[in-house]
């Protein structure tokens, strides 16, 4: 059960009464534990916990549960999933030595997935409490986590973007506008995903639909995902909608997940059905998750766990289903959780870390809102460095706006920047498919073509030509 | 030797100025900011400054405080123009957060009455024998701006309809709340004594939408509710929800929790059940029209 954590600093003892405390002290500083009370009470205190939790054998976290095994199922799942073969290599390490295990060169990318399923998520949260953020950079560039579809998803110098055409009534041709504007720019290649405004059963079949006919019609090596509840997904697919993907929010605590109205049954039940439909053409991972630090704290179910930790537990949760895509919406909840551009980035490349140690297919919500101290170039910062750590994919929305959800995440344009300063390409049937169609001239340097593609050029031309027609004249 | 005008060397050395994008008349489909055109692969200069400005003004009105001393006097100007609207000079109360910035961080406080605020309510209860129908309560919430700009015209709306509903309904005089969340009228209808609680409050700003103004109603108000006890209309404002649109639905919402006695999941909003399926087509411009040309 729970020890009492000692350091000794000069004169003065420091002790901290569990794991999970020692834990949450040791937590770079952000609103939400502030929120939660189990903030470190000074900076010292801090970075003394820092210092005490580098001295914890790795072994400790299956000997402490921080969140008992007889009352979470999320607990359960992490000790009974847990792999002793792969955890061997690592298995004498402290937390400390094992922040100098994962910078060596001896940890290489065959090796850190040779020890993945050895990695409780806690150990990987407590490792990224004593690292700096370029220390979450490079480990994670060395991961290597792979997931297919209908096209390759987290190859070594990729990016994808989820297109995200959210319109604030679900209007067809409104969505469809974004999507047409998405895909002219390059974008969709880890999904077209749509958060319905309206969220019922029927209503994400229509969206199924549309999404379907465009990429069957346009024979786009992509996939669909209407982000609604996974039982109303389930419900789709009884009706024998063309569900490709299925999403739910997760969180890394039972209480989390029931508050969202789901159970870890629920998830194998879903995954089931989509394996069955046979759907993806280059691979079957068929679950999209997104999660977030701060939503176990606000569904009241951290159990004094810091919401970093927490955010880590839910990728447990989530590579046990094969996702194609994990995501963390990591500005979305606002300041009371991560107040100002230097928590969300610091929470972005953390959650970026922590799922691709654990294997999980990482990409990111580079997002703010309008009651959040950040700001595009907050964005531009978060986005920059997330993708030379090798993020899986980020968001792509038209000029950034999403006008349904209310708040900002990356646009069209910020991949192309980001894919031209770095060098990274799109996944590479999709690339094909952006110089097929001629939306790309040189898809390896994200060159758009100046010219309307051919394949669009029609469905635009039979448009009545509206008052807007005018804006375009600016010049 | 003739100097051959070299195509590559062209293309570099005359900038053909910022690439225009023809489909921005999609733009009749949908607000979103498509067809942005593009210099490289980056935003146009405009249109890097109109996000810039539609930013500043959702920052603005997060941070620029409420003016509650106009508001308050154009409510009372406003009851006089309506017999149905109390009379009495609306209260100003606070949270429990001191400022702005404990405000954004401390969502628990700005939910709970400061304790002087309290005992300025309790000193109110005393006047009514019988329990009011309604008490307003308006909360700067996350936008000053859209109190400053919605909550007059709607009170109006609101006014007029009760006054066509000829209903009878008590009204409590109005509340205003600095640095107040939603469940805050939990606090101020209990001391009142109401039966429930109208609170409208600035919404989160959105970047194409600083100024939308929310409304929360919740039956038998007492501290300690949660969220699934409300009913909520959202996005009232200018270019959102009419407000007659939003009084309609409040009124049918009303009236179904006093038929009730009870507010929120229990009660569904059928008033727009007929609208519901036929808004919009069941496919788009990208398939109806064309497909792989």
């Amino acid at each position: 059960m729970s020890k009492t954590y000692r350091y000794t600093l000069g004169s003065r003892q420091w002790e901290f009464s569990s794991l999970k405390e020692l834990m949450a002290r040791a937590t770079p500083a952000r609103s939400g534990d502030r929120l939660a009370g189990v903030i470190a009470r000074s900076a010292e205190e801090r970075a003394v916990a820092q210092m005490a939790l580098a001295e914890v054998p790795l072994k400790d976290f299956l000997n402490e549960a921080l969140i008992p095994y007889e009352d979470d199922e999320v607990t359960r799942l992490i000790m009974d999933d847990h792999n002793s073969m792969a955890f061997a290599p690592i298995s004498h390490l402290t937390v400390g030595d094992f922040r100098n295990w994962l910078l060596s060169d001896h940890a290489d990318s065959a090796m850190l997935a040779r020890v993945r399923d050895g990695i409780t998520p806690e150990m990987a949260a407590a490792v990224s409490k004593i690292m700096r953020n370029q220390d979450l950079i490079l480990v994670a560039q060395k991961c290597r986590v792979t997931t297919a579809f209908r096209n390759t998803i987290g190859l070594p110098q990729r990016l994808s973007t989820r297109l995200q055409p959210n319109h604030p009534t679900d209007d067809m041709n409104g969505i469809a506008a974004s999507i047409l504007d998405g895909l002219l720019y390059g974008s969709g290649d880890a999904v077209i995903g749509i958060n319905p405004a309206t969220d019922n059963v029927a209503q994400a079949t229509r969206l199924m639909k549309l999404m379907d006919e465009v990429i069957s019609t346009y024979e786009i090596p992509t996939q669909s995902c209407v982000l609604t509840h996974v039982t109303n997904t389930m419900e789709c697919m009884e009706n024998g909608a063309p569900v490709d993907l299925v999403f739910q929010s997760i969180g890394g605590t039972e209480a989390t997940n029931s508050s969202f109205g789901f159970n870890l049954n629920t998830l194998a039940e879903a995954q089931q059905m989509a394996l069955e439909l046979k759907r993806g053409s280059v691979g079957n991972n068929v679950m999209y998750f997104e999660t977030g630090q701060g939503s176990a704290l606000s569904a009241n179910a951290h159990h004094g766990v810091d919401q970093q930790t927490c955010e880590a537990r839910a990728y447990a949760v989530a590579r046990k289903f094969n996702p194609l895509l994990v995501n963390t919406v990591v500005g979305f909840i606002g300041p009371e959780y991560l107040f100002d551009g230097k928590e969300i980035i610091r929470a972005g490349l953390e959650d970026h870390f922590c799922g691709k140690l654990l294997g999980v297919p990482m990409g990111c919500d580079v997002c703010y809102t309008n009651h959040a101290e950040a700001d595009q170039n907050d964005m531009d910062n978060l986005l920059t460095l997330l993708s030379a750590a090798g993020c899986s994919f980020v968001m792509g929305i038209p000029g950034s706006d999403d006008i349904m959800l209310n708040y900002q995440t990356t646009s069209f344009h910020d991949a192309l920047y980001v894919r031209r300063v770095l060098g990274l390409g799109a996944s590479p049937e999709f690339e094909a498919w952006l110089e097929k169609m001629q939306i790309m001239s040189d898809a390896a340097n994200a060159r758009l073509t100046d010219a309307l593609p051919p394949a669009f050029a029609s469905s635009l031309k039979s448009l009545p030509v509206g008052n807007h027609d005018a804006e375009q004249k600016h010049g | 030797m003739v100097n051959q005008p070299d195509p590559q060397n062209k293309e570099t050395s005359e900038w053909q100025g910022v690439i225009d994008n023809p489909w921005r008349r999609l733009r009749q489909f949908t607000d979103a900011r498509i067809g942005l055109g593009r210099s490289g692969v980056s935003l146009p200069t405009r249109e890097l400054l109109e996000f810039q400005l539609a930013h500043a003004q959702a920052r603005d009105a997060v941070h620029t405080p409420l003016d509650f001393a106009t508001l308050t006097s154009a409510l009372e100007k406003l009851a006089q123009e309506f017999s149905i609207l109390n009379k009495e000079r609306p209260a100003l109360v606070h949270s429990q957060a001191d400022d702005r910035l404990v405000y954004l961080q401390r969502p628990d406080l700005g939910r709970r009455l400061s304790e002087d605020s309290r005992q300025v309510l309790i000193k109110k209860q005393q006047t009514p024998e019988k329990p009011f129908d309604l008490t307003i309560v308006i909360a700067d919430g996350l936008s000053a701006t859209a109190i400053a700009e919605n909550a007059l015209p709607f009170i109006r709306a609101l006014a007029q309809g009760m006054a066509q509903e000829n209903d009878n309904i008590s009204l409590a005089p109005i509340t205003l709340v600095e640095q107040g969340r939603v469940a805050i009228g939990d606090d101020v209808g209990e001391l009142l004594n109401a039966r429930a609680v109208l609170v409208m409050i600035g919404e989160r700003p959105g970047l194409s939408s600083p100024d939308s103004l929310g409304l929360y109603l919740t039956w038998a108000p007492q501290r300690g509710l949660t969220d699934d006890k409300r009913n909520c209309i959202s996005n009232v404002r200018k270019a959102g929800l009419s407000y007659t649109e939003a009084v309609r639905k409040l009124l049918y919402l009303l009236h179904e929790a006093r038929r009730l006695q009870c507010s929120g999941v229990a009660i569904k909003d059928r008033s727009d059940d007929s609208v519901i399926g036929n808004s919009s087509g069941q496919t788009s411009f990208l398939i109806t029209s064309g497909g792989q040309g």
